[in-house]
């Protein structure tokens, strides 16, 4: 029979003041195998954790269970005390009657039953612990960083700074995400490119930084410290070391397809640059638009190409990859035009997003920089933007705040009005949220030197009129109708998840939240880390973020990964399945469920692989003659924990 | 007046999912009725259907599996199994009498405090009107 010892923790009244700790020593001291019990107001303190050392030498204990707080907060602390005092970690356990009890409960009597099953279940569990040393694997020193837009280019730069070596993945044909689309920044009005460019050549010459652009994830296996990453890079038909940038093959591609970079306000062959700064610099040949590969079908580019650079026989290729720590900066994508019908988006030509208009804005956009109506190339005189288009609508549209439009849209008016100099920017806003250094200074110079009219208030409809755009809405602050005859209509749609983030999330095997966003591993302390080990979130990706959070993200997060790249061996919980060789038949049954691949049939008996073992416990539900088990979890402990929690 | 029957219940709560959100419905101090012990393991998938029998057989009113949703298990696919473990499960309850009621599974993820609440104040009142389980308690 074991030696167990319970410390009770009141936390101050926040389980004392709704269980009788007390009382839950008192009759835990009565429990079999029971040697110490004793309450204490703060376990977690020092002269806390005094008690148990103390009580661990001198009642001589081999298992320790504190009931205090959840053990996502300090088993580990509790642990290493047990540890300290001479105890194999693992032979202590937590009884969670804080979160699971005392805060969720009032009756006194009620909860305080509760407390004493919960610790006595906790109890049963303990007494048939095995005392195990954590699994030590070595680290591949490398990272990986998904997404080349400024969250995944900071972190990349950030970690082959630090001098570890990075692979650098992103699915369009040059990195610089939607930053190098815009024109200007706020608050400061930093022309966009300017600052982001001198970072992109600086990835593109890094010797520590593998760039691999038109790549995409395609499988990932392993663990943290250890991950294997199969990457798909999808031809462009251009050899970039051969390309010299004449451009003469765009002059003679007959097709045009909407240009991305533009947001289809301009059109773009299927042989292409994405923008003159792209990295790499070369040409890409879009097989989604081209007629074919075969010289029968067209072959007017390669017949042009001198230098001979033209490759229609280039074929997909598949990379691997080892890598210790990954982190995903996959950014995000703008509402969808046809989630959005409300505003005429899509419907109008003068109707407009944020990156549509940040276009029209760019020096080096469709418009060389002038503000002119896709429709008729005019120059609008009336501009009327709206906020919150798609977002803070949980009936129709999403229920969050996509936080970077109130910024970016008093940056458009203003910037609106430093180009058109006679013309009026109307903006429709619910608040104004302006949070952040130098913000709130910024949006009152819109107002106060730009002459830029907030009217708070939602739009009910827009529609076309004699060449014009009627816009309806209200004031709220005045209380009267508002109609404006405007020459364009600026949204500002809600930020959304990238596309295609959900897909590489399963495959990453990452949390998403209900928005689709990937899930941090917890919103207060650990804001920059998956709920998977050893894969980390930056930028926009995680949640609506603007440049100067993204960038910090993205910096945390390498720190975060260069934690993990700069130890010599990882730990692992040693909490993994083990197989009863006596029993297990070699049915296989478990190797077929195990999500980590982690067992295999040697001999006709099932294996365990401890080092891909997440313990998830799977093969042992599935195992008809309870061969398999994981340790400290076996369906022993789990039946002595049933029967003490319903006991009495 | 008799006092009112307060049903057993031993919930089975996966760790990265539910009994995180069971945290969190204690850190939001949300309340709700405390007749389930909770047991955290570390996947809804290792949830035995011994496990639900065993708990039956000592007496328990009502038992609760709950995971992550479907699709989004911290260990991948560990809930799909657990899914179609239970549906076989719960069958072989109701061809052997037990009230369907008294076996329950839910998808609570770590973000829904007030969806587990909700859970366990449904399961309770379900519970209350059918009085004690008699049919797989083991008999002293």
């Amino acid at each position: 029979m074991k030696r167990t010892g319970i410390f009770v923790c009141h936390c101050g009244i926040n389980i004392a003041g709704t269980v009788d700790v007390k009382k839950v020593a008192k009759e835990l001291s009565k429990h079999k195998g029971v040697v110490h019990a004793e309450d204490y107001v703060y376990v977690c303190s020092d002269p806390g954790q005094n008690i148990i050392i103390n009580a661990i030498k001198e009642k001589k204990l081999d298992s320790v269970v504190v009931a205090c707080c959840s053990p996502t907060l300090h088993e580990t602390t509790f642990r290493n005390t047990s540890k300290s005092a001479g105890l194999n970690a693992f032979q202590c356990e937590i009884a969670n009657i804080r979160e699971q009890c005392s805060w969720v409960h009032k009756d006194m009597e009620k909860a305080t039953d509760k407390a004493i099953r919960i610790t006595k279940s906790t109890v049963q569990r303990v007494r048939r612990n095995e005392s195990l040393e954590p699994i030590s694997v070595p680290v591949t020193r490398k990272a990986m960083v998904i997404g080349g837009g400024i969250a995944g280019i900071q972190s990349a730069l950030d970690l082959a700074n630090t001098g570890f070596e990075v692979i650098l993945v992103e699915r369009a044909p040059s990195i610089g995400g939607h930053m190098i689309q815009l024109s200007e920044t706020f608050p400061t009005l930093d022309c966009s490119q300017c600052i982001l460019t001198p970072k992109m050549v600086e990835v593109s010459k890094h010797p520590k930084i593998k760039l691999m652009t038109y790549s995409e994830v395609q499988d990932i296996s392993g663990y943290v410290g250890n991950f294997k990453v199969k990457i798909l890079k999808k031809p462009t038909y251009v050899d970039p070391d051969k390309c010299t940038l004449c451009d003469e093959c765009t002059k003679v591609c007959p097709v045009v397809v909407p240009n991305e970079f533009d947001l289809g306000l301009t059109g773009r062959r299927a042989i292409y640059i994405p923008f003159p700064q792209a990295i790499p610099a070369t040409f890409t040949l879009d097989i989604k638009s081209c007629p074919g590969l075969l010289p029968i079908a067209c072959g007017k580019c390669a017949d042009v190409c001198e230098p001979d650079a033209i490759d229609y026989d280039m074929k997909p290729e598949i990379v691997e990859e080892e890598v210790g720590a990954i982190i995903v900066a996959t950014g995000y994508d703008l509402y969808e035009k046809e989630l959005l019908t409300e505003y005429g988006y899509g419907k109008y030509p003068d109707v407009l997003d944020g990156l549509q208009f940040e276009r029209l804005l760019s020096a080096s956009g469709p418009t060389m920089g002038k503000i002119l109506r896709p429709s008729d190339h005019k120059v609008p005189k009336e501009v009327v933007f709206i906020q919150c288009a798609g977002s803070r609508d949980p009936e129709l549209h999403c229920a969050y705040c996509s936080k970077i439009c109130c910024m970016y849209t008093a940056k458009h008016a203003m910037l609106y009005k430093h180009h058109v100099h006679d013309g009026q920017a109307y903006v429709f806003y619910i608040d104004i949220r302006s949070g952040g250094k130098d913000y709130e200074e910024f949006v009152q110079r819109a107002v106060e030197n730009d002459g830029v009219l907030y009217l708070r208030g939602k739009v009910s409809k827009i529609f076309e009129d004699n060449g014009k755009i009627k816009v309806w809405g209200v004031d709220t602050l005045t209380g009267k109708d508002i109609e404006i005859d405007a020459d364009m209509v600026v949204l500002a749609t809600a930020t959304r998840p990238s596309k295609g983030a959900d897909e590489l999330a399963k495959k990453l095997k990452i949390a998403m939240d209900k928005d689709g966003f990937l899930a941090e591993a917890h919103p207060k302390l650990r804001p920059v880390e998956s709920v998977t080990s050893g894969m980390f979130l930056a930028g926009a990706a995680q949640a609506p973020k603007d440049i100067p959070e993204a960038v910090a993200q993205a910096s945390g997060a390498a720190a975060k990964a260069i934690s993990i790249l700069s130890q010599d061996r990882l730990y692992h919980a040693p909490t993994v399945a083990k197989v009863n060789i006596n029993l297990c038949t070699g049915c296989g049954m478990c190797v077929q469920v195990c999500p980590y691949d982690a067992l295999s049939l040697k001999d006709g008996k099932a294996e365990v692989n401890e080092v891909l073992c997440e313990g998830c416990g799977t093969c042992s539900a599935t195992c008809l003659r309870a061969a398999i088990q994981v340790k400290n979890m076996t369906p022993l402990q789990v039946n002595e924990m049933i029967k003490a929690s319903l006991g009495g | 007046m008799a006092e009112e029957f307060e049903p057993k219940i031993v919930a089975f709560l996966c760790k990265w999912c539910s009994s995180a959100g069971s945290d969190l419905a204690g850190v939001s101090r949300m309340e709700y009725p405390s007749n389930v012990i909770p047991i955290t393991v570390m996947c809804s998938g290792s949830v035995s259907p011994l496990y639900i029998f065993s708990a039956f057989n000592k007496g328990a009113d009502g038992v609760l599996v709950s995971g992550c949703h479907p699709g989004d298990c911290h260990y991948i696919k560990g809930n799909f199994y657990a899914r179609r473990r239970i549906a076989l499960v719960k069958k072989l309850l109701e061809y052997v009498g037990l009230e369907p009621q008294r076996f329950q599974m839910s998808w609570v993820s770590a973000a829904e405090g007030i969806k587990y609440t909700q859970v366990i104040k449904d399961f309770v009142q379900e519970l209350k009107p059918l009085g004690p389980q008699k049919k797989l308690r083991r008999i002293q």
